[in-house]
């Protein structure tokens, strides 16, 4: 098993009429909560598909847990959609069902755990959902996978507060940190960032800074905010 | 949040010093056992792996000590503790002096006030 979850080499990504992601190589740690962080269309999205496989480099490799990330790498990787994906038909418990069909290591007695830490009502339909329960029904799907990598593509977005900090509190509880690695995009950075141990900058389609959140504050004296803008305009 | 934290310093620096001053108030006391790593986690709203450093720092500094099995106990040694008291007023004051220096306040003048601010709180009863 090497030390890294993730590994990019070179990869670029284009997409008609731009280079969404520039010639990047980094790799990530295991066992961290990483955030990504950057503005909006820096790249963000195209680098957790990238380890999703969802989208394939134009050039380079992206490997995750030691397997090139592609379609079939959805059984090392838990992966939560910045849109809306869930079916609206399906009520809690019933797509939790369905999701314990689609993927072996989907822990059905977590889901129901987490179901009621959240305070989820099993049997609403999730079409009739507020926002904010989607939102946390989403995160409950990531959160009982046992993939080692979870992927988030913006799960605070457009969330009020307390929704916010339920999805935080629960990412503390119901991640294992021995065996699993969190990346997050974001940009509640501040609300995230106690809970992160590093975070990546993204910038243009690069990796533009990359430290430890210990370090951005004990050495730099910074708030993850200020590192963040310091970083941006280099 | 359950807590909020300064920016400009680590978070598990500033929960140690929180457990710390917990201690010197006296709501934390020799041999007692603190929550395990997830349960201080979700307490104080920070990842595991912060957690995990703050116990290493305690031990570090022998305030607290990990036993195989059982969990992290605060050190039954009361001079540590004592000291440690003795090392949080020295640094709360240390703090003061250079602030106090930075405004250009001088030795005699922040006697003289502290001892000033002192009697007036005895006076109205507040210490």
């Amino acid at each position: 098993m090497s030390d890294h979850i993730v590994e990019f080499k070179n990869v670029i990504k284009k997409y008609p009429g731009q280079n969404a992601i520039d010639n990047v190589s980094f790799v990530l740690p295991r066992g961290k909560m990483i955030g990504l962080v950057g503005p909006n269309g820096s790249g963000k999205s195209t680098i957790i598909k990238l380890m999703a496989g969802l989208v394939h480099p134009t050039k380079g490799s992206v490997t995750v847990n030691g397997k090139t990330a592609n379609r079939r790498i959805a059984g090392e990787v838990a992966y939560l959609s910045e849109l809306d994906v869930l079916y609206p038909f399906f009520t809690a418990k019933e797509t939790i069902g369905f999701n314990a069909g689609l993927f072996d290591d989907f822990d059905q007695e977590k889901a129901l755990e987490i179901m009621s830490f959240m305070q989820l009502e099993p049997d609403k339909k999730a079409k009739n959902l507020s926002k904010g329960n989607r939102g946390r029904l989403k995160i409950l799907l990531a959160l009982s996978r046992q993939a080692p990598l979870i992927l988030m593509d913006e799960p605070l977005a457009g969330l009020d507060p307390l929704v916010r900090d339920i999805i935080i509190k629960s990412l503390i509880t119901y991640t294992n940190l021995d065996e699993q690695t969190v990346l997050m995009s974001t940009h509640e950075v501040a609300e995230a960032e106690p809970v992160l141990d590093m975070v990546v900058a993204v910038r243009d389609g690069q990796i533009c800074g990359m430290d430890d959140v210990d370090n951005i504050r004990g050495k730099h004296g910074l708030s993850l905010m200020d590192w963040m803008k310091e970083t941006m305009a280099k | 949040m359950s807590q909020s934290f300064k920016t400009n310093q680590p978070i598990y620096a500033q929960i140690v010093g929180r457990l710390c001053r917990q201690l010197v108030r006296g709501e934390l006391q020799a041999g007692d056992k603190l929550p395990s790593v997830r349960d201080m986690a979700v307490q104080s709203g920070v990842n595991p792996n912060t957690i995990q450093r703050v116990y290493a720092e305690l031990e570090r500094q022998e305030i607290a000590e990990t036993r195989r099995g059982l969990g992290t106990f605060i050190t039954e040694s009361k001079s540590r503790l004592r000291q440690v008291r003795e090392e949080l007023k020295n640094e709360q004051i240390v703090n003061f002096i250079a602030d106090m220096k930075d405004m250009g306040f001088g030795p005699d003048e922040i006697v003289e006030g502290v001892r000033k601010e002192l009697a007036n709180s005895k006076e109205r009863g507040d210490y």
